[in-house]
Formats: structure tokens, C-alpha cells, sequence
């Protein structure tokens, strides 16, 4: 592979120095960076290997009531938590569902978030790419797209995001931690990832050398614990990325959803919040026919982008299943199958 | 390589024969401890890395190669390209005997398929090869691409498979379909599927002068041998190739494929050892794949649910250079007993590389569509599947009229709808839910596979140390040959399988055969049985004329052969141990060989198969279309059973491969471009342990006393035919959603939830 420099900065001010050289990556856990270069669709020319900076690997409660997860906390101890699990139950199932068990032991929360699309096209370098390569066409467009985004996409990438951790993070209001070369910011989760427009190769609002340090949930986070699922439609029962996927979080008084967080995966180049739905579940009882109401209105502007218009309909039924499924409460323990359509088949064994 | 260290586990059950015994399998603890050595694994010294640079267009030609840039990279070593190789010694598109396919070796500039090799890097190490091989750059002059199974012009092959006719029939099938009360005709595709063995192929090859040494996974040890002999134009006693363990063959690693012929170029060219080991998605091209298929069965039925006809016909694709065509529709010939029976085939060429064998070529894409369209016809009968089966059940084989060797498939649909509780499915589909209100589905499939036979040939000997040793060029693909041929061994020499010594997986030992059509272990089986009989003779001649020995007069056939001693067969008294005869004679060592060949009478008088019946379970989600299989019952007849756990284990495989097959593999094909776009196992979806029931197998009791002495038929590919059918039918029982194509894909099913 293409040689390239190996730095290991000893704290984050170092690395955001380094980092913010042209042709400088980050370098985590590398589970897709890796791949990434090995296929030569990333050629970086230096790494920066944040992987031993002191103090981002810690999961804290915060005076406030929030929550601060580190940057280089693992997805598996993240889940394994067992008082993150129970406080935030549909990302713990949703960490759960991504990736395999190998992955999930070494995958980062901040590299989750920066994990690059699974578009084929993206990949094969042989191909046309406005993400890898402004300016030079889109051969998934007319291509195998069966996968491909239904929300936000544009003429230039119908690329979807793959992450499943995002899709309860966005819906849960997370805040990203970013240290910058002018020192500390923070923004919201939703407004990370750019949907692609004329820029596909632009995917977040961060800029050159900025280091995700820390996610966050606020306080208010906690208030959806009884109510919180996320379910994933795939094509194996694991270690597939979704075809779509949901999270829903419901704040339940009264016999009333006092609040609603819904959010979809697989369906665009980000995780998509589906706020207008939201409004429709506030203060009504939790109904089929509301969760209905809410699934049309949440994919109220979906169009297919190729061979994927099932993936409207498709999503439309998960936002349906998956409100119903928070609705009924979370189940005490997460379930065999995470996220899995057949999370209750007795028997399961552990994906 | 060292004395391989084979061993079991300590507590196995004995009663008097090694044949027959569930033996773990003796490469087990090298394996688990990692001290098997596979092909990648050797690394003699100055050993240099070889990688290929490949074609990412399907057709077209070279134009440039920046082979300067590539040399610049630190740590290469040499490029090779078509201008810059060693001469082979015969054209490589020269076709020697029909067990030779095309390949690239950087023969020319031409582009035949994606993937396709056309340069390779050699280097100090495996990073700078791979950047090496980037930094060639290459420009091409594209030309369009043939895409797909209606890419050109069709044709009629004029063979398919290994030399079957592409058209046959029997009866008149027009007629039959005509006199019909129900008629199917229904269109069924299934998609190009790529090999994904967990080892790629590799090659570690090592010029010494004129003498050859080369490290290779290999199910064909002198196939190989004889065709780098023609390449290389050197005497094949100048070659040793050693492969004693495969990471997985099934069909891809039997002929030799370009990439390892690369290997032993580059190694020439640079003087020293080289490897070279194909990254996963360069196994998606030169090596050979499934090809896809189209077919259309039409089948008639009469009131009472008798098959009046079947007419089965695929469409398939081969490679724009040379031809091997999947027989998906010789699937039909021998399962139902239609008495009007056509297959049929065509084909298109598309710019892929050579489509060849892969597990069960044909059986498993013709028998998805067949086992389908008979549970199709069974609907529009009204009838049960099982009981529409038995009703149309071959008492001979249809196609040919000819009586079975042996065939058990009754007790096997008895046995396996027994185990799985069949009698209580609804006839109806849609009927069934869990608890959790997920759609529940049971569909059924019938299995079959040819019981063949190659040549072999093994050497036996017996020590004065009462030991003995049995020598045969066989191959372990990880289905079990150290273990199963060593039990067979064993009892051919009559001593307690600790007592042998057992060699395999080189080039220097008797030519085995190829470990290909399910046949291995019937073939190397026949010869060791043949060679152990052999050299039993001999020591008994040393005692039976010897009057010191208490076997004095007994004769050949008077004496058996028992733990280490001959015992005269009509007084079982009178004995004397292999140590005593040999040392009494004053000989060393009695020696003998002995082959396994296909009866050729035999096989003219009766048809021979292997049989099965598959039942499995799925659960549909009613809304949202994901399939999960939750339980799988296999029931198998295929003769004698040389080791149990290893057939199991065969069948296991099988079985998820066919669940694969209906619900998960297939290679994307970008339409324009040619290039697979899920050519890694992220995305080239195969079973994982989440996706895999508890499996079931039942192994029915079958003699036969035809198909070779030893009454093995083979296990290796049958677990795929039927399980696939099965599944596919669960899914239709399940949601009453008819999908004809597979993978069955979660928006197939939408349409119809």
C-alpha cells in the first residue's frame, strides 16, 4: 500500500496539530479507515493515531444530568454498560445490531460517527464518484442501487449513511465535542453530516485537524428510557448494514406521548430526525393509527433514487413497528437479536 | 514440511472396523493449535511477494502500463507484463484435453473479463507489491461489454457440464403437456455466485535449476502437476507440488487456474521463491464461479397429481473465450417420473471470466428451480408436497429407463418428515404464526447427487514392526480425508488405524484422482481398499506356503486379516500376527498397490445416486419481509457411511449453502461496467452463525452393492440440491408469496406481504 507517516501525538492539542496538515486522517480503530486504504480508495499521507490519547475513553455523568461518552470509547463497552443500557436502551440495541462482536470490540464512538458510506460505487475506484472525486459523476445513479438513498440525496450521491449508532443518537438529541485549531466547540449530532447537494465529498461540518472528542446526551435523554427501540430491516440476521432502520423514543404520561423522538437509518447520507412526524405523536394516545399518521408524514418527501422505491414503503412499515414496539415499553433485557424483526424467537442465540 | 503429527481424540468407540466409527477429525488439533501448514504459510528463505494488478474493465485492451513508477516504488523488485515474462512452453489457449481451461498468464494486451490479471508486481515485501501494483496505472481502450444472460445472441452449447448433451428428452413431452389437467410454467433465475473459500488461492513457488517445488491448495495434486509440467515444458518428475490442507475447494481449486501459474512465472523471472495469494476480490474473476441462470420449467399433471410431462430448460452464460455450461436442467432427469421428459439449454456469452465448477455445478441452480415448480404443481394439485412427491416417485430413472443402484429416498422422506413433524403443516400457506405473530412457513425439497467415480491409485505396505502404511496423493479440503481414507486404510490392512501411517496432499504419492464430484472418497476409498488387499495377499502367500506357520495350506481366500494378525477363516483359532510372518520369511517389508476405477458394466446396467429429502422452517416477518430460516431436518442416503461425524458435517454445509443459495449469495453486476460491485464477504452475503438454524441430519441406511466395492456413494455436494428448494419453498408456504428469483429479496416478498 502506499507508504505514508505514522504519528502518535501524546495529547488531543498535538494531534488537532497534526491532523490539520493537508493529506492527514485520523486513525481509531480503523475498522473502515483500513479497508478504506488497503482498496486505495483513501490514500492519506499521514495517520494520526489518536488511539493512546489519555482521558477520551471514559463513559461520565455529568452534574447536569447528561451523559459524556469519549471519543475512543469502544461500541462493545459502550453497549456493556450496563447503566448506559438501561438509561438509553435503543442505542445500546442499536450498537449491538451494527457490525459483529469482533468489530464491536474495537469500533470507536467517534469513528462510528465519521464511517464512510457502503455505496459500492463509492468503493470501486474504477467507478464514477462525486464523493471520492469531485466533480466526476455518479455511477450508482443508474446503477446498482437498490440500497441507496430515498431522503436528502441529490443528482450528485444517492450515498446513505450506514451507521446504525447515529440513528438513536440523532433522535436522542446528541451533541458532538469537537477540539478545533481554535480550541473547543460543540454541535448538534443532526447537523454533523451534510446531506450531499453539489458537495458529496463534504460529508460533516468538521474541518481540517478537528477531532471528535466526546458525544453527549443531554439530560433529557434519560426521560425515553421506558420507551426506546430501534429496529433494523437487513438481509442476514447479522453483520449486515440496514436496508433501513429506526430508532423511536416515546415519553409516555398519562396514557399520552408527552414526546416523541423518531429517527430512520439506511434512508439518506445522514441520520434522518423525522421532526415533522415528531409533532404528530405530541399529546396524543399511542395508536395505530397515529404511528400510521406519523410513518406517511415521515417519509412525506421520500422519492426513490433508482431500484428503491420498496425502501419507501419500507420504511413507512419499520416507523409503524418500531413506534409500536417503544410504545409497548422497553423489554427488560436487550434482546438476543438486537434490533432484530426476530428479537423474540425463542431460543436465539447472541449475534 | 515436517511428518504431519495426526491424531484423535483418545475415547472413540471400536467393534472391530475403523469404517463406520464418528472419528474427529485427526488434522483437528494442528488446525485449532495453528500448526497446519497451508500453502501462504511457507516462506522459504529470500522468498519474495508477488501481486497481480488486475483489470478493472471487462473488455477491451492495455494500452499503458507505468511499469517505471512501479520499479521506482522501494522494495520492488520486477514487474512482469506481457512483454517482460518468461516463455511458457505451449500457447496457453491451446485446450490439451477437455480438463483444460483458457487462462490468462499475460498471454497478450487483451482484456477478457474485470478481474482479470494483467501484470504482476514482485517485491521484498507484500506492501510494496500491493503499492506497486497501484502505481501501474493502467490506461485501457475499453470496448462495451457483454453483461448478463441476454447480453447476445443465443446458442446451443454443444455440451454442458462435463460432455452431457445440451438437449435430451424422452417421451413426448409436448403431448404430455397437452393431455395435462394442470400445467406450471413458471420462470425461475438464480445469479452468478463467486467462490469464497476462507483461503483464497495462494501459491508458494520455488525454481531449484531445473526442479520445481511449489506450495498450492490443490484438489487435483497430478492434474496440476501434469498441466505446469505442459506450461513449463519440464518433466513432471522435476515437480513436487504439496498440499496437504485446503482452506476450501469446492470446485474452484480442482483445474489449474492462472493466478498460480503467475506464481511459478514470477519465481522464474526473478530467480528466487515467490508467493502470490489472490486478495478476496481477485477471487472474483480468474478462478472460476456459478454461473447464472434462466429457466423455465413447464410441467403437466393429470387429476390424480400424476407428472404427465417436464420440460425443463435454463439459459446460461460462458465466458467470451472458452465454454463451460452449468447443466441446470439435467437437474430434471432423474428425480420425478414424468413419462415425458426434455432439458434443454442455451446460452450467451458475456465477458466474465470462465464460469466452472462450483458445488454441485448444475444440481444446485437446477435443482432450486425444479424442487420450486414441483411444489408449484403440488399447490395447483391441492396436494400435500411431500405426498405429490411420493405419488411421482422414479422407481427407475426416468431419462433413462435404468434401474437404481440403491435408493433409500423413501425412508429418507419417511425419516426426515418424521424428525420434522411434517404430518402437521397446513396445506394452505399463510396459515402458520408464532407466538410472536411471525409468519411460519415449512417447505420441503428432494436431494440428489451422482454417485461417480475417477481413477486412483494407492501403495500399501506392511512393516516387520507389525506397522502399516498406506500412501495416496488424496486431498483434505477440510470435509475430512486424513481422517476418512485413513479409517478405510485401516481396515484394508487390518490393523488399528494408531498402526498406520497415512500419507497425503503430495505430488510424489499415487495420483488419488481429483477431489471433485463428490467422488473422493469412493475413489482413493476403492484404491486403498484395493492396495490394502493387495499387500494382505502377499503376506498371507509368505504364510499359508510357509509350513512353520499355523496357517500353513489355509489359501488366499482362507485367511482374514484382523488387528495386526491373519486368522484362518474356518478355524479362527489358528492365527499369526503380520510381525511373525514377515520375520519368520526374513523380509522387511511386503509391499503392493492397488487402483479404484468406475465399473463400467455397472454403471451401463443401473443409474446411480444419491438421494435425500430436505425439510425446513422459516419465519417471516408478515410486514416487513425479513426471512430467517429456524430449523432445517435433513434426511440423506448415500451408501455406506465411512465416518459419521465427518458426514455430518458435509451435509451441514451443504444444507446452509442451500439456504444460501436461496436467500443470500449473489455477486451485484454492475450492468455497463461488468465489474462486480460485492466482490468482499461485507457484502457478498453468505450465511452467518445468526442466520443458521439448529440443523438436523439423518443419514439413512443404504447398501449398495454396485457403485464400488467399498458401497460409497459421496456426500460432498448433495446437501446443497434440495435445501435450497426446500427453503424457498417455506417461503412461499409461509407468506403465500411465489418468489422465482433468487436470492429472494426482501422487496420480491413486499409486493406481496
Amino acid at each position: 500500500m502506499k507508504q505514508f507517516d505514522y504519528v502518535r501525538p501524546a495529547t488531543v492539542a498535538e494531534a488537532v496539530a497534526a491532523a490539520a496538515q493537508p493529506g492527514a486522517t485520523y486513525l481509531a480503530a480503523g475498522t473502515n479507515l483500513l479497508d478504506l486504504m488497503k482498496g486505495n480508495v483513501s490514500r492519506p499521507d499521514r495517520l494520526v493515531d489518536v488511539t493512546h490519547l489519555d482521558g477520551l475513553d471514559r463513559i461520565e455523568r455529568l452534574a447536569d444530568g447528561a451523559l459524556r461518552i469519549g471519543a475512543l470509547v469502544s461500541n462493545a463497552a459502550l453497549a456493556h454498560d450496563a447503566e448506559f443500557a438501561k438509561s438509553y436502551p435503543a442505542i445500546a440495541e442499536a450498537l449491538l445490531s451494527g457490525a459483529s462482536a469482533q468489530l464491536r470490540n474495537v469500533a470507536t464512538v467517534g469513528g462510528n460517527l465519521l464511517q464512510r458510506t457502503r455505496c459500492a460505487y463509492f468503493y470501486d475506484t474504477a467507478s464514477r464518484c462525486n464523493k471520492r472525486e469531485a466533480g466526476s459523476g455518479c455511477d450508482a445513479r443508474d446503477g446498482e442501487n437498490r440500497a441507496h438513498a430515498v431522503l436528502g440525496w441529490s443528482e450528485s450521491c444517492i450515498a446513505t449513511h450506514p451507521s446504525d449508532f447515529c440513528v438513536p443518537l440523532v433522535a436522542l438529541d446528541a451533541i458532538v465535542e469537537i477540539e478545533g485549531k481554535n480550541g473547543r466547540r460543540e454541535i448538534p449530532l443532526d447537523e454533523l453530516h451534510r446531506l450531499p447537494g453539489n458537495t458529496p465529498g463534504r460529508e460533516s461540518a468538521l474541518e481540517p485537524g478537528d477531532l471528535i472528542v466526546a458525544v453527549r446526551l443531554p439530560a433529557a435523554a434519560r426521560g425515553f428510557a421506558a420507551h426506546a427501540r430501534y429496529l433494523k430491516v437487513r438481509e442476514r440476521t447479522s453483520y449486515a448494514f440496514a436496508i433501513v432502520s429506526a430508532a423511536a423514543a416515546l415519553r409516555i404520561e398519562n396514557g399520552k406521548i408527552a414526546e416523541a423522538r423518531l429517527a430512520l437509518g439506511g434512508v439518506a447520507a445522514k441520520p434522518w430526525r423525522a421532526r415533522a412526524a415528531e409533532d404528530i405523536l405530541k399529546g396524543v394516545a399511542p395508536t395505530a393509527d397515529v404511528f400510521q399518521e406519523a410513518a406517511w408524514r415521515a417519509l412525506s418527501d421520500a422519492k426513490p433514487s433508482g431500484d428503491n422505491a420498496y425502501k419507501i414503503e419500507l420504511a413507512r412499515r419499520i416507523v409503524v413497528r418500531t413506534l409500536t414496539l417503544a410504545a409497548a415499553g422497553t423489554p427488560a433485557r436487550i434482546p438476543a437479536l438486537p434490533a432484530s424483526p426476530f428479537a423474540s424467537t425463542s431460543g436465539a442465540i447472541h449475534a | 514440511m515436517p511428518e504431519l503429527n495426526l491424531t484423535s481424540a483418545p475415547a472413540h468407540l471400536r467393534h472391530g472396523s475403523s469404517i463406520g466409527q464418528p472419528m474427529t477429525r485427526r488434522d483437528g488439533v494442528l488446525k485449532v493449535r495453528g500448526q497446519a501448514t497451508y500453502a501462504a504459510d511457507n516462506h522459504p528463505p529470500g522468498m519474495l511477494f508477488a501481486v497481480m494488478a488486475v483489470s478493472s474493465i471487462a473488455h477491451g485492451r492495455v494500452t499503458s502500463l507505468d511499469v517505471a513508477a512501479a520499479k521506482r516504488h522501494p522494495g520492488v523488485i520486477d514487474v512482469m507484463t506481457p512483454d517482460h515474462k518468461p516463455q511458457l512452453a505451449i500457447d496457453p489457449e491451446i485446450k490439451t484435453n477437455p480438463f483444460v481451461f483458457r487462462m490468462e498468464v499475460l498471454q497478450s494486451d487483451e482484456v477478457r473479463y474485470a478481474n482479470q490479471p494483467i501484470a504482476v508486481v514482485i517485491a521484498e515485501t507484500l506492501e510494496a507489491a500491493t503499492e506497486g501494483a497501484v502505481l501501474l496505472a493502467p490506461r485501457y481502450e475499453m470496448l462495451p461489454a457483454l453483461v448478463g444472460l441476454d447480453a447476445g445472441e443465443s446458442f446451443v452449447p454443444p455440451v454442458v457440464g462435463v460432455g452431457n448433451p445440451a438437449e435430451i428428452h424422452r417421451g413426448d413431452v409436448e403431448a404430455g403437456l397437452a393431455a395435462a389437467d394442470k400445467q406450471i410454467d413458471a420462470i425461475y433465475e438464480t445469479p452468478p455466485q463467486y467462490h469464497n473459500a476462507m483461503e483464497p488461492h495462494a501459491i508458494v513457488a520455488h525454481w531449484d535449476g531445473d526442479k520445481l517445488q511449489i506450495d498450492m491448495p490443490t484438489q487435483g495434486l497430478m492434474l496440476s502437476l501434469g498441466r505446469v509440467a505442459e506450461l513449463f515444458g519440464i518433466a513432471p518428475d522435476k515437480i513436487h507440488i504439496r498440499s496437504p490442507f485446503l482452506g476450501g475447494g469446492f470446485g474452484s481449486k480442482g483445474l489449474m487456474a492462472g493466478p498460480p501459474v503467475l506464481g511459478i512465472m514470477a519465481a522464474k523471472l526473478v530467480g528466487k521463491p515467490v508467493k502470490l495469494v489472490l486478495r478476496r476480490e481477485q477471487m472474483y474473476g480468474p478462478v472460476g464461479h456459478r454461473a447464472p441462470t434462466r429457466q423455465r420449467l413447464r410441467i403437466g399433471a393429470d387429476a390424480d397429481g400424476r407428472l404427465t410431462a417436464l420440460d425443463h430448460h435454463a439459459r446460461t452464460v460462458s465466458s467470451t473465450f472458452d465454454d463451460f455450461y452449468e447443466p441446470a436442467a439435467d437437474a430434471s432427469h432423474t428425480l420425478y417420473a414424468a413419462p415425458a421428459i426434455r432439458t434443454s439449454h442455451d446460452a450467451v456469452r458475456v465477458n466474465t471470466g470462465t464460469p466452472l465448477f462450483m458445488r454441485a455445478p448444475g444440481e444446485a441452480t437446477g435443482s432450486i428451480a425444479l424442487e420450486s415448480a414441483i411444489d408449484e404443481m403440488a399447490w395447483a394439485c391441492g396436494m400435500d408436497p411431500l405426498a405429490f412427491r411420493l405419488k411421482n416417485y422414479a422407481e427407475v430413472e426416468p431419462i433413462t429407463g435404468k434401474p437404481f443402484s440403491s435408493k433409500a429416498l423413501r425412508a429418507c422422506y419417511d425419516q426426515g418428515a418424521a424428525r420434522f413433524g411434517w404430518a402437521k403443516r397446513s396445506l394452505q400457506p399463510r396459515q402458520m404464526r408464532d407466538d410472536a405473530g411471525l409468519l411460519v412457513g415449512w417447505g420441503m425439497g428432494t436431494a440428489t447427487f451422482p454417485a461417480l467415480m475417477f481413477q486412483a491409485e494407492a501403495r500399501a505396505a506392511i512393516r516387520g514392526d507389525g506397522t502399516g502404511a498406506m500412501e495416496i496423493g488424496a486431498h483434505d479440503m477440510g470435509q475430512g480425508a486424513w481422517t476418512a481414507l485413513a479409517q478405510i486404510a485401516a481396515d484394508a490392512v487390518g490393523l488399528d488405524i494408531d498402526r498406520i501411517t497415512f500419507k497425503a496432499g503430495t505430488s510424489d504419492l499415487p495420483d488419488a484422482g481429483i477431489a471433485g464430484g463428490s467422488a473422493h472418497t469412493a475413489t482413493a476409498g476403492a484404491a486403498i481398499h484395493s492396495a490394502g488387499a493387495a499387500v494382505i495377499a502377499k503376506l498371507a502367500d509368505l504364510a499359508t506356503n510357509d509350513e512353520r506357520s499355523p496357517l500353513f495350506g489355509a489359501g488366499n481366500a482362507g485367511v482374514i486379516a484382523r488387528d495386526g494378525r491373519l486368522i484362518r477363516r474356518d478355524d479362527q483359532s489358528r492365527s499369526e500376527s503380520y510381525t511373525e510372518i514377515l520375520a519368520r520369511a526374513g523380509v522387511a517389508e511386503v509391499e503392493a498397490r492397488g487402483t479404484g476405477a468406475p465399473n463400467p458394466a455397472a454403471m451401463e446396467e443401473y443409474a446411480m445416486h444419491a438421494h435425500g429429502a430436505v425439510f425446513a422452517e422459516v419465519k417471516v416477518d408478515p410486514e416487513l419481509g425479513q426471512i430467517r430460516v429456524t430449523r432445517m431436518v435433513g434426511a440423506f442416503a448415500a451408501g455406506r457411511i465411512v465416518n459419521p461425524h465427518l458426514v455430518k458435517s458435509q451435509l451441514f454445509g451443504g444444507m446452509i449453502w442451500g439456504m444460501s443459495f436461496a436467500l443470500h449469495e449473489e455477486a451485484v453486476t454492475d450492468r455497463r461496467s461488468g465489474r462486480v460491485m460485492n466482490a468482499n464477504l461485507g457484502e457478498y452475503h453468505i450465511p452467518v452463525n445468526a442466520d443458521v438454524p439448529p440443523l438436523d441430519v439423518v443419514t439413512v441406511e443404504e447398501h449398495d452393492p454396485h457403485v464400488n466395492a467399498l458401497g460409497i456413494k459421496g456426500v460432498g455436494e448433495i446437501g446443497i440440491t434440495g435445501s435450497a428448494g426446500a427453503v424457498a419453498n417455506a417461503v412461499w408456504h409461509a407468506t403465500g408469496v411465489r418468489v422465482r428469483r433468487f436470492p429472494i429479496r426482501i422487496e420480491e416478498l413486499l409486493k406481496g406481504l
